[in-house]
C-alpha cells in the first residue's frame, strides 16, 4: 500500500522542533522513525526536540554521531537515538542492540540506509531537503503500516 | 601507588599503568590512528565485540611493559562512561574482574574527567583550572576546582567541534578523520576567498554551536553553482577552520572572564580532545589566552586524545582521596561532570 507523501514546509529550526514535538506526543514503542536529509539539515536538531518533548527539556542529548546510540527511559518508552554515520557494515548494528529497539524502543535513526536490509519496513520516513531561504526546510513524512492513518490524525490533510 | 587505567568508550581500547608520582609506566592504545599502535591497520571500533577481543590482550601488554604483576597494583580504574554503552561493558567488566580476582579496590572513572584531569598528570597543574574539551564526542568549557569538582561554563548546544570537523570533510570529499584533512587542505586555502559565519560570536555566555558552520559550508558549496575543484575545496577548508578557531577563542574569551569571576586566582587554559591537535587553533588560542592574562597548557597529542593513561591518573586521583567504586556499579551512557549545570541549561531551552 503506497500512499502519497505529507510535505510540510519548516520556516526555521523552532519550526522543525515542533514538528518534531507534534510527532513525539504520539509515538509508542515499537515505533522507528527513519531521519533522512544531506548534512545539515536539521536532523539532530530533529532529535533533540523528539527526545526533549518525551525526556524533559533538561535532558541533555549529545549528537549520537561517536556512540552511534544515546538510549533514554521516558514515559512513553525507551527512546533508542541512532546515528549510524559511522557505522560501516550494516551487521556491526547488531552490536548496537537494535533488535531491542525495534522490539519495544521506540528509534529514531539519523542515516538510515547504513541498515541496508535491516531497516525495518514499518517504520516512518521523514526527509529534511532545503527550503527557499536558508532556514527553510521541506519536510515529507511518508510511512507504512498504519503510519499514513497516524499522519492523517496529527497532520490533518489539507 | 600503581593504578592499571582501562579505556574502552568510544573507538580506542587503551590500557595503562600509571604511578603516584605522575609517571607513565606504560600507555597502550589501539587505533589506527596512534603511533603506538600495537595492532596495525584499521579496526572498527565501534562494535563492542571488537573491544572485547583486544582489551586482554592490551592490558596484559601494558602490565608487561611496566613490569608488573596485577598483585602489586592498588588500584584499578575503569571509564564508567560517558561513551558507546557496549564498549563501556568491555571495560568496565575488565576491570571488575581484575579488582575482583587480585583484590583490589575498583574505581569507575568518568571519561571526562580523565581529559579533566590529565595537565595535573602532565604539568603538576594546581586547581583551579580553565579547560576547554574539544573533540569528536565533546565540546565544553569547565572551570576545574578540584578532584570530582567541575563547574561547566558553556557546552555545545548542538554538534561537537571534531564532529563538525569530520562532516565538513565529508562534504569536501577530504577523507576520515576529519580534523587533519581539513587543516591538510586549509594550506592551500585564499584567506578571504569565503567568509563563513562565526557561531555564537558576540552572545554572552560560552555556549558552542557548529550545526549552523555546517550548513553555511554546504551553502558556500552549493551556491558555487558547479563541482568544487581542489582550490574551491581548499578555499572553504581555511574558511570553515578560520571561522572554528575564532568562535572557539571567543567563547574561550568569555569563559576565562567568567573563571576570573568565579575564581580570581585562575590563570591557566588547559585544552584537551583531539581538535587540540588543529596547530591553527591553537594558535589562536594561544593568543586570546595572552590577551586575558591566561598561559594556554596543552597536554602532548596522545595525551589529549582518548587513552587510559588519563583513566589510571583520574582513578589514582581518587583512590588518594579514599573514593572507591563498589562492583555494582552501572556503566553509565550519559555522565555530565556537572550534572547541575545540564539541568539550569536545558531549562533555559525554548520548547
Amino acid at each position: 500500500m503506497d500512499t502519497d507523501p505529507f510535505t510540510l514546509v519548516l520556516a526555521d529550526e523552532a519550526a522543525t522542533a515542533s514538528l518534531a514535538a507534534r510527532l513525539a506526543a504520539c509515538v509508542r514503542p515499537g515505533d522507528v522513525i527513519a531521519l533522512r536529509g544531506d548534512l545539515g539539515m536539521g536532523k539532530t536538531a530533529f532529535a533533540r526536540a523528539f527526545v526533549r518533548s518525551l525526556a524533559g527539556a533538561g535532558e541533555d542529548v549529545p549528537s549520537p554521531t561517536f556512540t552511534l546510540v544515546q538510549v533514554y527511559d521516558t514515559e512513553a518508552g525507551t527512546i533508542w537515538h541512532f546515528d549510524l554515520y559511522r557505522l560501516e557494515s550494516p551487521d556491526d548494528a547488531w552490536e548496537l542492540d537494535i533488535e531491542d529497539a525495534f522490539a519495544d524502543g521506540i528509534s529514531l535513526i539519523e542515516w538510515p540506509d547504513r541498515l541496508g536490509n535491516l531497516l525495518p519496513a514499518k517504520r516512518l520516513d521523514i526527509t529534511l531537503s532545503p527550503g527557499d531561504g536558508p532556514t527553510v526546510r521541506q519536510a515529507e513524512l511518508k510511512g507504512a503500516a498504519d503510519w499514513p492513518a497516524r499522519l492523517k490524525e496529527l497532520l490533518g490533510h489539507d | 601507588m600503581r593504578i592499571l587505567g582501562i579505556e574502552t568508550s568510544c573507538d580506542e581500547t587503551a590500557a595503562a599503568v600509571v604511578d603516584g608520582e605522575g609517571k607513565i609506566l606504560s600507555n597502550v592504545v589501539l587505533s589506527q590512528l596512534d603511533e603506538h599502535r600495537l595492532y596495525g591497520g584499521v579496526v572498527p571500533e565501534i562494535a563492542a565485540r571488537s573491544h572485547l577481543d583486544h582489551i586482554d590482550r592490551l592490558v596484559a601488554e601494558a602490565m608487561r611493559e611496566a613490569g608488573l604483576g596485577f598483585s602489586e597494583l592498588d588500584a584499578v580504574a575503569a571509564t564508567g562512561g560517558p561513551g558507546l554503552i557496549g564498549g563501556v561493558i568491555v571495560g568496565v567488566m575488565t576491570g571488575k574482574a581484575i579488582a575482583l580476582v587480585h583484590d583490589k579496590p575498583f574505581l569507575a572513572v568518568n571519561h571526562l574527567e580523565g581529559h579533566a584531569l590529565t595537565a595535573r598528570l602532565t604539568h603538576q597543574l594546581a586547581f583551579p583550572y580553565l579547560l576547554l574539551l574539544v573533540s569528536g564526542g565533546h565540546c565544553q568549557l569547565l572551570l576545574v576546582e578540584g578532584v570530582g569538582r567541575y563547574r561547566r561554563l558553556g557546552a555545545t548546544i548542538d554538534d561537537a567541534a571534531g564532529e563538525a570537523f569530520d562532516k565538513v570533510a565529508k562534504m569536501l570529499d577530504l577523507g576520515y578523520p576529519g580534523g587533519p584533512a581539513v587543516e591538510r587542505a586549509a594550506r592551500d586555502g585564499r584567506p578571504q576567498a569565503f567568509t563563513l559565519p562565526r557561531p555564537m560570536k558576540g552572545r554572552p555566555g560560552c555556549d558552542f554551536s557548529f550545526s549552523g558552520l555546517k550548513t553555511a559550508v554546504r551553502q558556500a558549496l552549493d551556491g558555487l553553482g558547479r563541482e568544487a575543484t581542489p582550490q574551491d575545496k581548499a578555499d572553504i577548508a581555511l574558511a570553515f577552520q578560520e571561522a572554528v578557531a575564532d568562535s572557539i577563542a571567543n567563547r574561550s574569551r568569555n569563559a576565562m572572564r567568567m573563571a576570573r569571576d568565579l575564581r580570581p586566582e585562575t590563570c591557566k587554559l588547559v585544552v584537551a580532545g583531539g581538535v587540540a591537535a588543529n596547530s591553527f587553533l591553537r594558535a589562536r588560542l594561544g593568543e586570546t589566552a595572552a590577551k586575558n592574562g591566561f598561559e594556554l597548557i596543552a597536554p602532548p597529542l596522545n595525551l589529549c586524545t582518548d587513552n587510559a593513561a588519563m583513566i589510571a591518573w583520574a582513578g589514582l586521583e581518587r583512590f588518594r582521596l579514599g573514593q572507591r567504586d563498589s562492583l555494582d556499579f552501572a556503566p553509565r551512557p550519559r555522565w555530565p561532570l556537572d550534572p547541575e549545570a545540564a539541568k539550569l541549561r536545558g531549562a533555559g531551552v525554548k520548547a
